[in-house]
Parts: C-alpha cells; sequence; structure tokens
C-alpha cells in the first residue's frame, strides 16, 4: 500500500519509493527512506497535502508524492 | 604576528535550525543584505571584530541537504567550493540531531572546517534529550558548541570555537612543528591551508575523519578518489574524495567542471563508468540514493553513540495546538481571522502613519514654497523632488507593518500551517500554499506583496507569484472604479467594481495557467515542507527582520522609485507652455477686480482651462495625444489615454489628471462629483461600455513604478519587462473585446 492508504494515527514502514531521481533524492533527503517509520498525523482540511510524522519533526507533502511511497502497517 | 587578519565564516544549517538568530547574535546590527551573484537568492552578511580578527559572516540559504537540484542548495554549496570559507558553523536543532547531521555530512564531506552548534539546547533539554558533546565531537572531528541563540546563550563559546580552529590553522601555516596539541580525534593536520595565496590544487588533509557508506561503497570512493589525486586534468579539484562523491553521485554542476579532466584520463573514465555500473548492479538503484543511504547510516550511528532521548515526543504540544490550527473545520476561520487582522493592521492601521507623511511632506513642500522664489527651480524642488520622496515614503508604513506580521508567522511556526491549509487551491494555480500571502497582500498593495515573496523558496514559486500579483487590484485602482463606476452605472456600482475585482481573480488563474504551459515549464520539485514545531517568537528577530526589510526597501529601490519619479515629473513638466489660445493670465485678473461670486466662478473655469492646456502640451500630455490612434478602438479618447500615461506614477493619479483634463475648477468633494458629471456628459463621448472597458484596463495595465521596480529587484529586469509587457498588451486586448464585443452585441 502507498503511505496515502495509511489512517491517521497508524504507523507505517517504507518499504521502497519508487518515481524519478529529483523527487527520490528530495523526498530521501527529506528523510523519507526505506526501512523509515512514518506515522500519520492528518490531511489537510481540503484532503491535500498530508501532515506525517517522522519520529522527531512533522513533515507535510502532497498526495502526489506520498503515492510513490511504498509501505507495509506496523500493527502499533 | 599582531597585524589584523580578515577571516569569512558562513552558517550552514537547516530551515528552522535558529540559523538566522544565531547569525543575529554573532553580529548585531552590523549586517546587510544583497543577493548571491547571478540569483536572486538572499544572502546576508554582517561583520565583527574579534581579538585580532576581523570577521565576515555569511547567512547560507536553509537547506537540508546540498544537491544541484535546488537553487538555494545549489548557492549555499557554489559559495563554499568558490568563496571558501575559512570555517563553517554548522548549526543544528539539537532536539533535531539526525536531520541536521545528514546535512553536517555534506559539509564535512566538502572538507571544510566547521563547527558544530547545538542550537536551542534549552529546548531539547527540556524534551528530556541529552547529547554527549565530547563524543559528538570526537567522532566528528569538530568543536561542539551549545547555544540557545534567541537568548544569546554560548554565542562567545561558539565564537570562540571557531576562532580557535581557525588559529590552529594559521598556527599550520606558520610553524608546522608547533607544539599546540592536537583536538581530540584529529586524525591528521591539515598542511597549506586551502587559502587565496596557495594553489588549488594543493593536497588537503582534513581533520574530520571521511564519512562511511559501508565497506563496499568506501572501497570504490577510495579506488577512484586515489585515481583522481593523480589526474592533473584540471585544477578545480582539491578535494579528490569529494570529487569522487560526486561523479558517482552524477551531479551535473560538478560532472560538468570536472568533464575535461576525466575525459581526457580514459582509465578515470573507464573505472568511473564500472564503479556506477558495480553498484547498480548490485544494489539494483541509482549510486546517488545508495550513497544518500549510506550517509544516513553513517548519522544513524552516530546518534546512537551520543544521544539519548525519552520515547516522548517533542511535537505533542504542536500537535495539540494543531489539533485546532489546522483543525478541519476550524482551521480556516481561524486562518481567514489571521489574514484578515494582518490586512486590516498593514493598510487600515498603515493609514494613519502614511497619512502623518502626507502632512509632513505637505508642511515641507509649503516651507520650501515660502523661501524658494517661484520658478522652475522651486517647481523641481516642491513638485519633483519633495513630491518624489514622499511617493517613497509612503509606502513604509505598509511594509514595516505588513512585515511584522509576516515575522511573527514564520518565527512562531504559523506560516507553515498556513501553506499547509492553503496548499491545495495554491496548487490549482501551480503554485505553493505559502503564495497566498503575497497574493493577498496584493489587494492593499503591490509593493509590500512582491517583497513578501522572499518567503518562497522556490525561485519558480516567486517568479510565478509576483506575475500574478498585478491582477489583484490595489487599493489604489480604487478610487479609479469609484469615480469610473460611480459616473455611469448608478445604484449597480457596488456589483460592477466586485466584478471588476473577480474578473481580475479568474484573469490570475488563467494566467497561471498560460505561464505554467509556457515561460515558466520546468518541473518544480516536489512540495515537501517541514511543520516545524510552534515557537514563541522574540521581539530581536522580528525587529530585526522588519528593519531589513525596511532599509532594503530605503536603499535598494527608494533611490530608484525617486530618480524615476523626478523623471516622470519632468515629463508632465516640461516642455513649458508659454503661449497660449487665450491670454488667460489677463482675462483672470481682470474677472478678479469684479469681485464678485459669478466672475470668481468664471476665473476659476479659466485656470482649469489653462492648466488643461499646461498638460496637453508637456511630453506625457503629447504621448497620451500621440496614443490615440492606440485608444481609438478601445473608445478611449485622448483625455483617458494620457490620464493612464499619467498612472504609471501611481494609480490614484488617474483621477486627479482626468479632473485637470475635463477642467474642473472646484476642488474637494465637488471636484468628483462634477468631474463625474463632465464624463457622464454625452459631449464626452463615453458610454457604459467604454466606462466598463477602462476600468478593466485600469485593473489590468502595467504596475506603477514603485511596484515595476519592485519586481525588478526581486527577479531582475528579464521579468519585470515581460510584466510590463504582458500586462500592457492584455490590458488592450480585454478593453478592446470588451468594446468591439459590445458594440457588436449592440450594447
Amino acid at each position: 500500500m502507498s503511505l496515502n492508504d495509511l489512517k491517521p494515527g497508524k504507523v507505517g514502514k517504507v518499504v521502497r519509493i519508487t518515481g524519478d531521481r529529483a523527487v527520490r533524492k528530495r523526498l530521501l533527503d527529506m528523510g523519507i527512506r526505506a526501512g523509515g517509520e512514518i506515522r500519520m498525523i492528518k490531511a489537510a482540511p481540503l484532503k491535500d497535502p498530508l501532515e506525517i510524522s517522522l519520529g522527531n519533526g512533522h513533515i507535510s507533502l502532497r498526495r502526489k508524492e506520498a503515492s510513490l511511497i511504498q509501505i507495509e502497517p506496523i500493527s502499533d | 604576528m599582531a597585524s589584523r587578519r580578515q577571516v569569512k565564516i558562513a552558517l550552514a544549517g537547516n530551515p528552522n535550525s535558529g540559523k538566522t538568530s544565531i547569525f543575529n547574535a554573532l553580529t548585531g546590527a552590523k549586517q546587510k543584505v544583497a543577493n548571491f551573484p547571478g540569483v536572486t537568492v538572499e544572502k546576508r552578511v554582517g561583520y565583527r571584530k574579534f581579538g585580532l580578527y576581523d570577521i565576515i559572516f555569511v547567512d547560507l540559504p536553509g537547506t537540508y541537504s546540498l544537491t544541484a537540484y535546488s537553487l538555494d542548495e545549489k548557492v549555499a554549496r557554489d559559495f563554499i567550493i568558490n568563496e571558501q570559507p575559512d570555517v563553517i558553523i554548522n548549526v543544528i536543532d539539537t532536539a533535531n540531531l539526525e536531520r541536521s547531521l545528514y546535512l553536517t555530512m555534506q559539509v564535512i564531506e566538502m572538507g571544510v572546517d566547521l563547527v558544530i552548534d547545538l542550537n536551542m539546547w534549552d529546548e531539547a533539554q527540556e524534551a528530556g534529550i541529552e547529547v554527549d558533546t565530547d563524543k559528538l565531537a570526537r567522532l566528528l572531528g569538530a568543536p561542539v558548541a551549545k547555544t540557545v541563540a534567541n537568548r544569546g546563550q554560548g554565542i562567545d563559546n561558539l565564537l570562540q570555537a571557531a576562532v580557535t580552529l581557525i588559529e590552529s590553522d594559521h598556527d599550520d601555516d606558520e610553524e608546522i612543528e608547533s607544539e599546540t596539541p592536537p583536538e581530540p580525534g584529529r586524525r591528521d593536520r591539515r598542511r597549506g591551508r586551502r587559502g587565496h595565496s596557495r594553489p588549488h590544487h594543493h593536497h588537503r588533509h582534513h581533520r574530520h575523519p571521511p564519512v562511511s557508506y559501508g565497506p563496499n561503497l568506501d572501497d570504490i570512493v577510495k579506488n577512484l578518489a586515489d585515481q583522481i589525486e593523480t589526474c592533473r586534468g584540471c585544477e578545480f579539484c582539491h578535494n579528490p574524495r569529494w570529487m569522487a562523491i560526486k561523479l558517482l553521485e552524477n551531479d551535473p554542476a560538478i560532472t560538468g567542471r570536472c568533464f575535461p579532466g576525466w575525459r581526457g584520463n580514459q582509465t578515470l573514465a573507464g573505472s568511473l563508468n564500472e564503479s556506477i555500473e558495480h553498484i547498480k548492479a548490485t544494489t539494483n538503484e541509482e549510486p546517488e540514493m545508495v550513497i544518500t543511504e549510506g550517509r544516513y547510516g553513517y548519522v544513524a550511528g552516530i546518534v546512537r553513540e551520543v544521544m539519548k532521548k525519552p520515547q516522548v515526543d517533542r511535537m505533542m504540544a504542536s500537535e495539540h495546538i494543531d489539533n485546532v490550527a489546522t483543525h478541519r473545520i476550524l482551521g480556516y476561520p481561524i486562518f481567514f481571522i489571521i489574514m484578515w487582522l494582518i490586512f486590516q493592521a498593514t493598510f487600515k492601521i498603515g493609514q494613519y502613519p502614511m497619512g502623518w507623511i502626507e502632512s509632513g511632506v505637505g508642511i515641507l513642500q509649503w516651507a520650501a514654497l515660502s523661501i524658494l522664489p517661484a520658478g522652475m527651480l522651486s517647481d523641481l524642488i516642491v513638485d519633483g523632488i519633495i513630491g518624489g520622496v514622499g511617493a517613497v515614503i509612503v509606502f513604509l508604513p505598509n511594509i514595516v507593518i505588513l512585515f511584522l506580521g509576516i515575522s511573527i508567522l514564520e518565527d512562531s511556526g504559523y506560516m507553515a500551517r498556513a501553506a499547509f491549509l492553503m496548499d491545495r487551491l495554491m496548487h490549482l494555480l501551480g503554485l505553493h500554499g505559502k503564495s497566498f500571502i503575497p497574493l493577498l497582500m496584493g489587494f492593499g498593495c503591490s509593493v509590500p506583496a512582491i517583497m513578501s515573496t522572499r518567503t518562497l523558496e522556490s525561485q519558480k514559486d516567486r517568479i510565478l507569484t509576483i506575475l500574478l500579483i498585478p491582477y489583484m487590484s490595489c487599493s489604489a485602482k480604487l478610487p479609479v472604479y469609484i469615480l469610473i463606476a460611480g459616473a455611469f452605472f448608478g445604484a449597480a456600482a457596488g456589483n460592477v467594481i466586485f466584478g471588476i475585482y473577480i474578473l481580475g481573480i479568474l484573469l490570475a488563474v488563467a494566467a497561471a495557467y498560460l505561464f505554467r504551459k509556457t515561460v515558466l515549464r520546468s518541473e518544480s520539485i516536489p512540495f515537501v515542507m517541514e511543520l516545524p514545531p510552534y515557537r514563541r517568537p522574540t521581539t530581536k528577530s522580528v525587529l530585526i527582520h522588519v528593519w531589513e526589510r525596511a532599509r532594503i526597501y530605503l536603499k535598494k529601490m527608494g533611490g530608484v522609485i525617486l530618480v524615476a519619479s523626478i523623471i516622470l515629473w519632468a515629463l508632465g513638466y516640461f516642455p513649458r507652455k508659454t503661449e497660449y489660445s487665450v491670454d488667460y493670465e489677463a482675462r483672470i485678473e481682470q474677472l478678479r477686480t469684479l469681485e464678485t461670486e459669478q466672475a470668481e466662478a468664471k476665473a476659476a473655469e479659466l485656470e482649469a482651462m489653462k492648466a488643461s492646456e499646461e498638460v496637453e502640451y508637456t511630453y506625457i500630455g503629447r504621448l497620451g495625444q500621440a496614443l490615440a490612434p492606440v485608444m481609438d478602438p478601445l473608445g478611449f479618447n485622448w483625455r483617458m489615454g494620457v490620464s493612464l500615461v499619467t498612472g504609471f506614477f501611481a494609480k490614484e493619479v488617474v483621477v486627479s489628471s482626468l479632473g485637470v483634463l475635463y477642467q474642473i475648477g472646484e476642488k474637494g468633494e465637488k471636484e468628483a462629483e462634477s468631474l463625474m458629471k463632465k464624463l457622464r456628459d454625452p459631449e464626452s463621448g463615453l458610454s457604459k461600455l467604454v466606462a466598463f472597458g477602462f476600468m478593466v484596463f485600469v485593473l489590468l495595465y502595467t504596475p506603477c513604478i514603485a511596484a515595476i521596480i519592485a519586481i525588478r529587484r526581486e527577479v531582475g529586469w528579464r521579468w519585470m519587462t515581460f510584466t510590463v509587457v504582458f500586462q500592457l498588451a492584455l490590458a488592450w486586448l480585454a478593453a478592446l473585446v470588451i468594446y468591439q464585443g459590445g458594440r457588436l452585441l449592440g450594447l
């Protein structure tokens, strides 16, 4: 499943990031990387963008980029 | 030894790491803002004397990485390569150590001496986070200082650490056999400062342990670095290891510079290709990503060693605030109330100081008039210079209040939430959520609005936002609408004016689409934005930011606006008319001797006629009349043409020009009334259709001179010219469609 499908409050583990090089590099630079854990905080009132937590900090990204992030849910 | 030495210290760090607060604390008020060469990325430079050193501080753009993908990152990186700062102070948000160290690794890779500044130390402590600073210093091979920038704590220690580092280099230069004991973790001593006097290809040894990407990759990097070391292809690479990494990453900005070297060196080119293929085959991934992962792995190792953190998320408090601030339902009302407050403060409260400035200018003009003998010099000083200075500083209150608001939003962390809330809507325009604020401010005044695009990180977003700001009808255009709509649309005037505003927004949407498909087509980097924890803004940082903007406006733009205003004044003043169609002076004098009310009114009328003849005679008047063939298809008469030309100075001038050209003698409230009457008069040849076309033209045509200069300052000559030409063409076309289309429809 992609990050888009993660429900608020749930935690997922990043399996793979797809997309072109610049986008993947940017996500990686922001700390979104394979093996890392992501907690979904919420979506903005208009459903896009999303707010996620990477442990230490919160990051906002659009659904378009979130769809590139493949995760597997972790029972939390 | 006692001679003063000039040293350069650059500040690098993530956005929201408090880097600018550190910069402010280090330099105090002794700073100035310019652009990095060739780009409009802001460069803050500050000065300080410390012991025997004259220190120049440069605040690099806040970045998470140092790639070639984003302009800010490229600028920061180029600065490090080209300007070779003596030391880099790497500002780190202590509680966010892991992410911050990722950037640190890239600075270390570049082989620059650095001091690690663990900033917001207090916040980390409150969150129960412990960092073993000695161990961190040992692992990184760099001194570590602790600071709390907004309270000014630890700043002297930080500076001392930087200077000590420079001194130890200095000792290397002066006396290689120095007795100073090596610092902990210092592996080998650098010989020969990479300095301005030393040859660049001089091999440098770094005191930092090299960043490790795992044994496999480390071997590949070392092998390539050894080959680069012996390659004498160019002067550029004085840091073989870094060059090896960049070649593996296939970083276009770097390989481009190295190309002649490694192309000439077939062995190196071969090994590079082989290495890249090997990495791809074994990891099934681009080397760039593998290296990035390697850096993260290395950082994670360091963090595990030095940091103890509780299981409590430091974002807890912020999450509670966000439960309200970005709430599904409450989020927008709160946002709009904040926007409304800032807008009202900027433009409504701003009116008071603007009024004082205007009266001040008036008093000065009056004083000058009473001192100077009447004549050209007096006119130049009173109307040209004092009037011009007034036209410049009249924007200052808006700018100061708006940036006060923006600084508070930025420093508190709410700006990122505003972008989070508005991103979906702004994305429809191809913009970032943060673009909302500059666009909103455009309804007040384009000048502060254009300046506020500085808060946008991407250059493309800034250009597009600036191109769209003029469609947000500024408050100076309102008097024109009120006059014209009042004259022709009676009770419906309010609706017509509202329609004009909506039309501007709709055209902005269309223009945004057009620009993105044509002139601004390049693919943008994705919107990935940090939502920093909420923090209390400090007065000092807010005031410094406001002061900085005010100074930029006065110094960088004020002079140009002043000169432009004086030129415009001269164009509206010369050539002087000496012969009139009627001997007005004599007749007015004659009428005044009668001392009756009727004669006085007649005299005023004659004066108005005289003034009108004078305006017609000036260069601006002639230009307006020469434009008649262009204005004809729009149904505009020459008076409207001239008034539009004078609107270049400031939009509200269109109204007063029409007053003069329609020979309105009365002053005050009656002026508007009688002007409306004159415009409505069938003799004027104007219809509702022409009036509407005129309002649309005013909405769309070139922004005023101050806004144009603000655009040039923010995005350069090319975009300024583009906006001016595009807006003029669009305004003309729109008015043409309205007039000719309306006539076809029989309106």
